[in-house]
């Protein structure tokens, strides 16, 4: 479970995050959704720890971010916005040395990789290495990195970014593999139908401020429109009520 | 397994896998800059034998009216050459080295026992032509004394009387020290050495890693910064280290080649020069590595990066420029500055001068201080956010 309670993050005089508060649970898919510079990269850098938030706490199953953000990374797999490989090494590599960092012992490396790469369909590539990688194929490399180490949460920054249409079909069906097996699943999209088709929960963050945090079914009753893109525009849009 | 040896193993291998680099960092690096020298050696050594073994070529002009001069010339072993048309132009042009011109007159002066003149006719800013003229000057000299000798013997005169002081030369240098002012550029290559072997790993681990955009989820994981650093420092170190160690080697190897011992130069290159110059070096291979990666994790890109580091290795060659051109007494306080310290300590233990132990030990000492203080500023950098962040 990711709670976000109150969290700020300016740099120098621009905010970024202006008292975002939300909160992701076990099983569920939750969507950030937001249109661009809306905050949402800063607001997950802070949940992994990469930054620390100016004011707020954010929590990961139970564990202050601030005080052990060892801790918290041990229990979160993440696919950040940048999702550069070693291109000198092979797919497997790249796996096992994050699974190393983790100081995970080299037969449970080797097990779960052989669980990833089959999972994410990637045996014709894992022995190779991931220079000329596609698009596709080097996501496929960065989430099984990212969950080597089995997290109980897995938060994802725009995961189908340039992504074609079968590897987005796939990505979201490894999404929904990832609620069903039990984990906290975090993702952030500028995508709609995305968000649409896969979240049991959408927090739509705008401005650095949370607009909204319902099921896609309440939104679309609390904002009264009949689609779900018209909620949305009304959300994030001039309405100044809402936005404030 | 501990981070810091995953992450040093991971850039060890990564950059190993790298052919080219492996090849610029290991070979060329530690093997050309030696290969360079020695030839420069070669050379500058060939020259000095050169001048002494080899007949002066002297292209005369008028030399019928000295034929006695001419004759005593060639036994000195000068080559006389025809004339040019034009003996200043020739100089000029690099056509010959040095002129001599004997006018008409010469006979007449000469035959009323005054003094005759003869011109020679040189560039003296072309070193080695100047070297030439020297050789004239001094074999003229030498006919004109002699024949005012037996002058005075004629007139019954003793041929003392010109001379009121004798004058005896006594040369305090050995061959060692002699061959030690062309090797004060020595020490520069092996610290070249090192900054080349850690340069592409340096930038690469830091800037690099940003730039590909794999320094975020590596950031991500549950580790703590100052170990990843730490693996990536080792590693650029260790690669620094290894280019340094087969570049003394490589001299070692090499410099037993040299013909220094033609012109009457002995080198102290055995075991106790490799060790010692081994010893110093150490620890200011690790502090260029690191102040490499400083640099490197400082700046904003690759390309940035690679601006910076090669700007910095301008400095270490300030104190080797410094001692090429001017002469400088050792002082106890250079110990204790990091390179000039391996500068100082490194020409000392070619000449075969006694370096005390306490300068071993301050220059290590010191070298290792400011290891510390530029590893802290390194992990201050790798502190910041900004770090992980790519453009």
């Amino acid at each position: 479970m990711i709670e976000v309670r109150d969290l700020h993050k300016a740099f120098g005089k621009v905010v970024a995050v202006d008292g975002a508060s939300f909160t992701a649970r076990d099983g569920e898919i939750t969507g950030l959704l937001g249109p661009n510079g809306a905050g949402k990269t800063t607001t997950l850098r802070c949940l992994y720890t990469l930054m620390q938030p100016d004011a707020g706490a954010v929590a990961v199953d139970g564990i202050d971010a601030t005080s052990d953000p060892i801790a918290v990374r041990r229990r979160l797999g993440v696919l950040p916005d940048a999702r550069g490989l070693y291109k000198r090494l092979t797919a497997r590599e790249n796996i096992a040395y994050f699974g190393r960092l983790h100081g995970l012992d080299e037969a449970t490396i080797r097990a779960r990789s052989d669980a990833a790469i089959a999972a994410l369909d990637m045996g014709d590539i894992a022995e190779r290495r991931t220079e000329g990688f596609s698009q596709g194929q080097r996501v496929k490399t960065a989430i099984a990195r990212a969950l080597i180490h089995d997290p109980n949460n897995v938060i994802l920054d725009e995961p189908t970014n340039g992504l074609d249409v079968m590897a987005t079909r796939a990505m979201r069906e490894f999404l929904k593999r990832l609620k069903r097996e039990g984990r906290c699943v975090l993702f952030s999209s500028h995508i709609m139908q995305e968000v649409a088709a896969l979240c049991d929960r959408i927090v739509v963050i705008a401005k650095g401020r949370v607009v909204a945090d319902e099921s896609p079914d309440a939104l679309r009753a609390q904002t009264g429109a009949a689609n779900l893109e018209d909620a949305f525009v009304r959300l994030i849009g001039s309405d100044e009520g809402l936005a404030a | 397994m501990n981070a810091f040896v995953v992450v040093f193993l991971k850039e060890v291998r990564e950059n190993l896998r790298d052919r080219r680099t492996v090849l610029n960092t290991l070979l060329t690096g530690p093997l050309f800059a030696p290969f360079i020298f020695v030839l420069l050696i070669n050379t500058v050594v060939t020259q000095e034998l050169d001048k002494a073994e080899k007949p002066l070529p002297l292209p005369v002009v008028g030399a019928q009216y000295a034929p006695n001069l001419i004759a005593a010339l060639k036994q000195q072993n000068v080559e006389i050459q025809p004339a040019p048309d034009d003996a200043e132009r020739a100089v000029r042009e690099q056509d010959a080295d040095v002129v001599l011109r004997i006018g008409a007159d010469y006979a007449t002066y000469w035959d009323k026992g005054e003094p005759a003149q003869v011109e020679m006719i040189y560039d003296a800013s072309q070193r080695f032509a100047s070297a030439q003229a020297g050789r004239l000057r001094a074999l003229l000299d030498q006919y004109s004394e002699r024949t005012g000798a037996l002058r005075l013997l004629a007139r019954g005169l003793s041929p003392k009387i010109l001379k009121s002081l004798t004058l005896a030369e006594r040369d305090q240098s050995t061959p060692q020290s002699r061959a030690s002012q062309l090797f004060s550029m020595l020490p520069y290559f092996f610290i070249l050495g090192g900054f080349v072997g850690g340069m592409a790993l340096a930038i690469d681990t830091t800037s690099g890693e940003r730039e590909r955009q794999s320094l975020e989820p590596l950031l991500a994981n549950p580790v703590p910064r100052w170990q990843i650093l730490g693996g990536k420092l080792s590693a650029t170190t260790t690669f620094a280290l290894t280019s340094v160690l087969l570049s003394v080697i490589a001299f070692a190897v090499v410099g037993r080649f040299l013909p220094t011992a033609k012109i009457g130069m002995t080198l102290e290159i055995g075991p106790r020069f490799a060790a010692g110059a081994m010893l110093v070096m150490l620890p200011l291979t690790a502090l260029l590595a690191n102040l490499q990666t400083l640099v490197a994790a400082f700046a904003k890109s690759y390309r940035e990066a690679q601006t910076y580091v090669s700007l910095l290795m301008f400095v270490p060659a300030i104190p080797s420029m410094m001692f090429s051109f001017v002469p400088i007494k050792t002082q106890t306080w250079m110990y204790a500055v990091p390179l000039l310290s391996q500068q100082v300590i490194i020409t000392r233990l070619l000449r075969g001068d006694f370096v005390p132990l306490s300068g071993f030990a301050l220059s290590v000492a010191c070298t290792l201080g400011a290891l510390a203080l530029v590893y802290a500023a390194a992990t201050l950098v790798y502190r910041s956010e900004r770090l992980a962040i790519s453009a």
